[in-house]
């Protein structure tokens, strides 16, 4: 399965146990979604539990709001996370708030599926990583799938988790792993040992994150397609890395990361996002207060630049195999 | 465009042919110290407005939007296709509830002034908009209430007492003394935990009715919010859901003419009425004398039997006034004619039921005296019981550590190493 068909297989499977799952967003029922994502399901699970909604983000995320309050389980899709702010009030003051400030009369447990990120020439408002405006947020949890066993496996918990989660889809790793280099032809995820993915019911628990390759060398921290990219450029350059995917943000599995920097002693976070307050600052932070003593080089951040998100030098805002290797050789030089 | 670049802002467009354009900023009538004329009101006769079968389209009662429904006529009397024709213990259940709810109101907000706690805010004068609709919705209807309609948890018999705790975020309090006071939250009671933003209520509201449509269930929703916050998307946004999905949701304008210091006009309300804002939506839309509580029962029962009916959404502006302050912190003799409460043509909603039970022959002045005496000693008492659980600033409150509780179902390492590291930290200072 590719990254979608493991996307629709995981709302399949949990449209199928669980009634109170409804789908919902622009372009989510007889067209199936603009990715086709949700393809199939309104055919399958009736008008009822998928519908297209009107062109207002903020009224689908508002909406999710009551219907999670009444017992369902809403899973609304935004179509690009480049749309998700005109929904940000109902998102972090509202779905992330409802629990505490009820003190648990009331909740919202919605999984708001979005894809995101970079790498498609979809130019500023088809390409942001919002992911660090959510981290910061108190009450709701942000999952990142690298690949599509992962996608359904995280995505299967999300909606069964009782809290509010974004749910951030790679778009430029939907169809196929991304090695960084642009102009080299598209992969597919034929064959690729992670797009293995059962048809029927199966988790993976937010909060754990994957040693993709484990290695002696330096830590990587990344998520999303930057994974595939910093999977290649190490591969390329011959390096002993060891590169953990974080898949959830929020919660963070700090013990991975604690013992992997402490094992390798150099840690370098890669993000598509832009630098400035961005999750590595937070990461950067985290390893410095929990692994100072086992340092023997300055943390180093490969990230989008603090712009709007580019078109045309989009490979060069990107942060791809270059910057990756410069920024590696800067800390094993120490 | 360059002649306008040249020739600069002040002299604008000398030598060209065209007149200058200028920018409306709207002002309200009258001012402090301004006599007030309320002659200007167009307020139809009690029995006036005709009643549609509550399956009509939307199109055919577009006057409705711009008219005002009432029932209680300047003589007490209650009039009118709209009269509900209630029984007179509903009657007299919808006074006690109106004036229980001022008492409590009185009695918090002196509270507040004393000290006990950090914010109120009353609901004076709109009392009816609270409890009319409340006696006409089913108990186990949801409501997603703005923050001044306190009335409707009293008119469901909620016991004040709980509410008390939560101003003044005691260890009685439901919420933990995580909220704003009023910022109320009551399942039990179909009482939706109140947001300090603005109308982000209404999409909610909507949500939680279009659940209960897709799943056959009989329940049906309605929210509140006021004049000035129509103004903001999520309105809009719900008002588009609420019309394309035809869900079973009441959705109320509370007008009471002010937003803080903010007179209705700037909400749009010098071009069209708000309860017009649902015909461009395709949505029912109701003006309804909000100081009459029969006139807000019957348009109450009326949008309530179209959702159950599933004819679809209705929304009603409830023209009425905010007779006190915003809140605590507002000082309205700044802004607006101190003569506008009292001058207020369609009266107070307590006195003219009052005057409709008295020529009734079912209430008189002794008992409605005795009455309110009653209810002040009862909010009284229940005040010194809910200050039993302490008050605000007063050390009486819920675990320090309770503040990391409910953030998620089940609390993250984050949280555990910052609720213990804060314990430690108080410790070490000796607290």
């Amino acid at each position: 399965m590719n990254m979608i068909q493991a996307i629709n297989s995981a709302l399949d499977v949990m449209m199928e146990r669980d009634a109170q799952v409804v789908v919902m967003g622009e372009d989510v029922g007889y067209f199936g979604g603009v990715f086709r994502a949700t393809a199939g399901l309104q055919q399958k699970y009736g008008k009822n539990r998928v519908f297209d909604t009107p062109i207002t983000e903020c009224g689908i995320i508002g909406v999710a709001v009551g219907m999670g309050a009444y017992g369902l389980r809403p899973v609304p899709e935004i179509q690009f996370a480049d749309y998700i702010y005109p929904a940000l009030d109902q998102l972090v003051s509202e779905a992330a708030r409802l629990r505490y400030r009820s003190a648990g009369e009331f909740i919202a447990p919605m999984t708001v599926r979005s894809p995101f990120g970079g790498g498609i020439f979809g130019g500023q408002t088809h390409s942001q990583s919002p992911e660090g405006i959510f981290t910061h947020v108190s009450g709701v949890k942000t999952v990142i799938p690298a690949t599509p066993y992962d996608a359904k496996g995280l995505l299967i918990a999300a909606i069964e988790d009782n809290d509010p989660t974004i749910f951030f889809e790679p778009k430029r790793i939907y169809n196929g792993p991304f090695d960084g280099h642009y102009d080299t032809p598209a992969k597919s995820w034929a064959g690729h040992p992670d797009a293995q993915v059962p048809a029927g019911y199966y988790r993976i628990p937010l909060g754990q994150a994957r040693t993709v390759r484990a290695g002696e060398a330096l830590t990587i921290l990344c998520y999303g397609t930057m994974v595939h990219v910093v999977e290649n450029t190490v591969a390329a350059m011959g390096l002993d890395a060891e590169i953990v995917d974080l898949r959830t943000l929020v919660p963070l599995d700090i013990e991975a990361i604690e013992a992997s920097v402490k094992k390798t002693g150099r840690c370098l976070i890669v993000h598509e996002a832009t630098r400035t307050s961005g999750f590595g600052a937070e990461l950067s932070a985290l390893v410095q207060e929990r692994c100072f003593y086992h340092l023997e080089a300055p943390i180093e951040r490969v990230t989008g630049f603090d712009t709007p998100y580019p078109h045309s030098l989009e490979w060069a805002y990107f942060p791809g195999p270059v910057r990756i290797r410069e920024a590696i050789a800067k800390i094993m030089k120490d | 465009m360059s002649d306008r670049t040249e020739s600069g802002a002040s002299e604008g467009v000398a030598g060209r042919n065209l007149p200058t354009l200028e920018l409306h900023v709207p002002e309200p009538k009258f001012r402090p110290g301004d006599s007030v004329d309320f002659s200007h009101f167009d307020i139809p006769a009690a029995d006036a407005t005709a009643r549609p079968d509550e399956a009509v389209q939307p199109a055919q009662i577009r006057d409705l939007a711009y008219g005002l429904i009432r029932v209680l006529d300047e003589d007490g009397g209650a009039v009118g296709q709209w009269n509900p024709n209630l029984p007179p213990e509903t009657l007299l259940r919808m006074l006690r509830a109106m004036a229980l709810t001022r008492a409590f109101d009185a009695r918090m907000f002196r509270a507040q002034r004393q000290g006990k706690t950090s914010f109120y805010m009353k609901s004076t004068g709109e009392e009816a908009v609270s409890i009319g609709a409340a006696l006409a919705l089913a108990r186990d209807d949801m409501c997603f209430p703005s923050y001044r309609q306190q009335g409707i948890l009293i008119a469901r018999d909620w016991p004040i007492i709980d509410m008390m705790n939560q101003i003044y975020s005691n260890t009685g309090d439901r919420l933990k003394g995580r909220q704003l006071p009023i910022m109320y939250s009551a399942r039990e009671a179909g009482f939706f935990s109140i947001s300090g933003n603005l109308t982000t209520q209404y999409p909610q509201a909507v949500g939680w009715a279009m659940a209960s449509a897709a799943k056959g269930d009989t329940r049906i929703a309605a929210t509140w919010c006021g004049e000035g916050s129509t103004a903001e998307g999520d309105f809009h946004s719900a008002c588009t859901f609420a019309s394309v999905y035809r869900a079973p949701v009441i959705m109320n304008i509370v007008n009471n003419q002010w937003a803080i210091s903010s007179f209705s006009g700037f909400a749009g309300a010098e071009a069209t009425t708000f309860a017009a804002r649902a015909v461009g939506y395709g949505i029912a839309g109701l003006r309804v004398d909000g100081n009459d509580v029969l006139a807000v029962y019957a348009a109450t029962r009326w949008a309530a039997d179209r959702a159950r009916s599933n004819a679809g959404p209705t929304l009603i502006e409830h023209f009425t006034y905010r007779v006190e302050g915003h809140s605590t912190s507002d000082d309205p003799s700044a802004y607006r004619s101190a003569e506008e409460s009292s001058l207020w043509p369609l009266g107070d909603p307590i006195a003219r039921l009052k005057q409709h039970c008295i020529r009734l022959g079912i209430w008189d002045e002794e008992r409605h005296a005795a009455m309110d005496k009653e209810l002040a000693e009862m909010v009284r008492d229940a005040a010194r019981e809910a200050e039993k659980n302490g008050i605000l600033g007063h050390g009486l409150h819920h675990p320090m550590e309770s503040l990391f509780e409910d953030v998620f179902e089940e609390m993250p390492w984050h949280l555990k190493e910052q609720q213990q590291q804060m314990l430690d930290e108080w410790k070490a200072a000796g607290l």
